[in-house]
């Protein structure tokens, strides 16, 4: 059983103009075997906050904690955090040319685990993972992420997540870009890892459509740097009717 | 033998075009005719596969194929006596390539010229590989019969202070393919004309340039292909990276497409990544066309930081930082490293280039 708790969470980028605060004091726990869904409009800080959990360089913690069982999140660099058991799926994934996936995987998985993974069985590994997301198996050849679609990228984000076995993930709008099959494959692919793991899950997204599949326990309305409503499943529903003008200040 | 102050040599100041990049106090006086340059060949080959021969000949038996202006070539031209003759023999199909290495441990100003003959429709690959720390320059010629396809490899491993002047000029007939690869990992100063002149149509030419520059060091390779008969093809593509304050490389692409040379089809790049603050890498593709009547003609040149992007995606994996500036370095240059098709060669250059890094931030 995990904890992540983020507490009075200031979060800042430095621009030319100065230091612009995006994050204005968020609280969250998230546990394992939880589905927490975040929703909110454009530009509300739903990926900075996801950044800043996993340690982006871009943004400046100003004040408040964020804990993993207790542990300080944010005195951890990068790679521990990833250690320590928090995944982030990206929005927007990172191309890195060069590197094939399965030199990227095989990488980060000895980096997580400690060990090298058996060559005979982490073969086996990947190649069920992949087929499980119905990736073609030539993408292991493939640069990461390069010339990959959009729905691709996604497929892709998920699978480390299944290989890495994170305690807490964090799924920044998965589901955009995903057609109906894959939006279906991915689910299932979370779905998983949430059983076998018991992973605690951060659920960004625009669309009630993916908590169809990926039934959340709490919904939070995110606006304006911060969490300004909570509820069920059922506020979701309420959100994709009414948008969210109530909930912003001009 | 050194070359007489009465010839009609003109030292090099650093104020003409060719040379505004190089730093000319490093160049250990070999273009200066004040210092004495040795005559010595100091190339060993490996086994010498069947197919081919490598001898030592007097130079004036073997004159240059081509004219070059520079004049550290040109000293070597009148410095030396005798040539390293590398020949193929027609229609060989030599799988294993052809080795020959020096590693030179004195500061003795050495020069030397090697002349590989391809025979027809031959297919090779050579490998000339520099290690040690000296003071040297050389003269090689490629002269690839019509239908010959040859592959040239060279490393340039040098250590410390050594100070590394070449031309390799290919001279390419009808329906015959050079490929290279300049690999270029250290060196106090190294300065490399990589040259290219067509003889016939069908005629080809890819070359490919890796370069790795530390602090201190002055990297240079100028790239110099000449389009004069129609029908020809040539792809240029050389990578570098900088690390350190004092880190420098140059890199020239002179293209040149004659009025005679229709159908030509080229393409140049150069990509460059600066690993640190202070690097700088001087980056001048060139291309000029004398004919409209061209299948294609296109370059690029990029300069640009590690991407933070890349770093932040790879650690957020768990993969150490350290370890994933080596990911991003070795993914920016595999597309060259892996054409090599040189298992060995390969992990040596990436491994000397991990170890430079890991040196620099320790
Ligand atoms: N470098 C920067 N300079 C100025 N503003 C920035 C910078 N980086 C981020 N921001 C701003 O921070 C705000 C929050 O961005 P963030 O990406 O967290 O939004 P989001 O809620 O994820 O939006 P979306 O739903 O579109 O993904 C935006 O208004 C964005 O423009
Ligand atoms: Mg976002």
């Amino acid at each position: 059983m995990s904890t992540l708790e983020i507490k009075g969470l200031h979060v800042a980028v430095v621009t030319e103009e100065g230091s612009k605060e995006i994050l204005r004091g968020v609280d969250l726990t998230i546990n394992s075997g939880e589905v927490h869904a975040i929703m909110g409009p454009n530009g509300s800080g739903k990926s900075t906050l996801a950044y800043s959990i996993a340690g982006h360089p871009k943004y400046s913690i100003t004040s408040g904690s964020v804990t993993l069982d207790g542990v300080d999140v944010l005195a951890m660099t990068v790679d521990e955090r990833a250690k320590a058991g928090l995944f982030l799926a990206m929005q927007y994934p990172v191309e890195v040319p060069g590197v094939s996936v399965s030199n990227f995987l095989r990488t980060a998985v000895t980096a997580i685990r400690g060990e090298a993974p058996k060559i005979r069985t982490w073969v086996g590994e990947v190649k069920e993972a992949m087929s499980a997301l119905s990736m073609d198996p030539a993408f292991s050849e493939r640069s990461v992420n390069e010339g990959f679609s959009g729905g691709e990228k996604k497929r892709h984000e998920i699978l480390q997540m299944e290989l890495l076995k994170p305690k807490i993930a964090i799924l920044d709008e998965t589901d955009s870009g995903l057609d109906v099959d894959a939006l279906r494959i991915v689910s299932e692919g979370v779905n998983r890892v949430k059983k076998n793991q018991d992973l605690g899950i951060m659920l960004i997204t625009h669309y009630t459509r993916i908590l169809r599949y990926i039934q959340p326990d709490f919904v939070h309305v995110f606006a304006g740097g911060r969490i300004v409503e909570e509820g069920g499943p059922e506020l979701a529903n309420k959100l994709e009717e009414n948008g969210y003008a109530e909930y912003i200040t001009a | 033998m050194s070359l007489a102050a009465t010839s009609n040599y003109l030292t090099p100041t650093g104020r003409e075009e060719p040379w505004r990049f190089t730093p000319l106090n490093r160049l250990a006086g070999l273009h200066d005719p004040a210092f004495t340059l040795h005559d010595r060949i100091s190339l060993e080959p490996a086994d010498i596969p069947a197919g081919v021969s490598i001898t030592i000949e007097d130079a004036a038996a073997f004159a240059p194929l081509s004219k070059s202006e520079d004049q550290v070539v040109q000293r070597v031209r009148e410095g030396v006596s005798k040539v390293l003759l590398v020949e193929i023999k027609d229609n060989a199909e030599i799988a294993e390539p052809i080795v020959l290495s020096r590693k030179i441990l004195d500061m003795v100003p050495e020069i030397s010229r090697v002349q590989v003959n391809a025979g027809l429709h031959s297919h090779a690959t050579v490998v000339i590989s520099n290690s040690g720390e000296g003071v040297f320059a050389e003269d090689i010629e490629f002269n690839l019969a019509p239908g010959s396809n040859l592959r040239f490899v060279t490393l340039q491993e040098w250590a410390g202070r050594a100070v590394h002047v070449a031309r390799h000029h290919a001279i390419i007939a009808k329906d015959a393919t050079f490929t290279s690869y300049v690999i270029t990992v250290g060196g106090y100063l190294v300065r490399i004309l990589p040259t290219v002149e067509y003889t016939g149509p069908g005629a080809s030419a890819d070359l490919y340039g890796l370069y790795f520059a530390t602090d201190g060091q002055h990297l240079e390779h100028r790239v110099h292909v000449e389009h004069g008969v129609p029908g020809a093809k040539s792809r240029v593509n050389y990578k570098g990276a900088l690390n350190g304050e004092l880190a420098r490389t140059v890199w020239i692409g002179d293209v040149f497409i004659r009025a005679a040379a229709q159908g030509t089809d080229t393409y140049e790049l150069n990509r460059n990544l600066l690993l640190s603050h202070g690097a700088r890498a001087d980056s001048v593709p060139n291309l000029e066309i004398e004919t409209g009547d061209i299948v294609g003609a296109g370059h690029a040149s990029t300069t640009g930081r590690f991407d933070d992007e890349q770093l932040f995606y790879l650690m957020s994996r768990g993969i150490p930082s350290e370890e994933a500036r080596r990911l991003v370095i070795r993914g920016f240059f595999a597309e060259i490293v892996s054409k090599l098709d040189l298992p060995e060669i390969e992990e040596r250059i990436m491994s000397r280039i991990d170890r430079e890094l890991a040196a620099v931030r320790s």
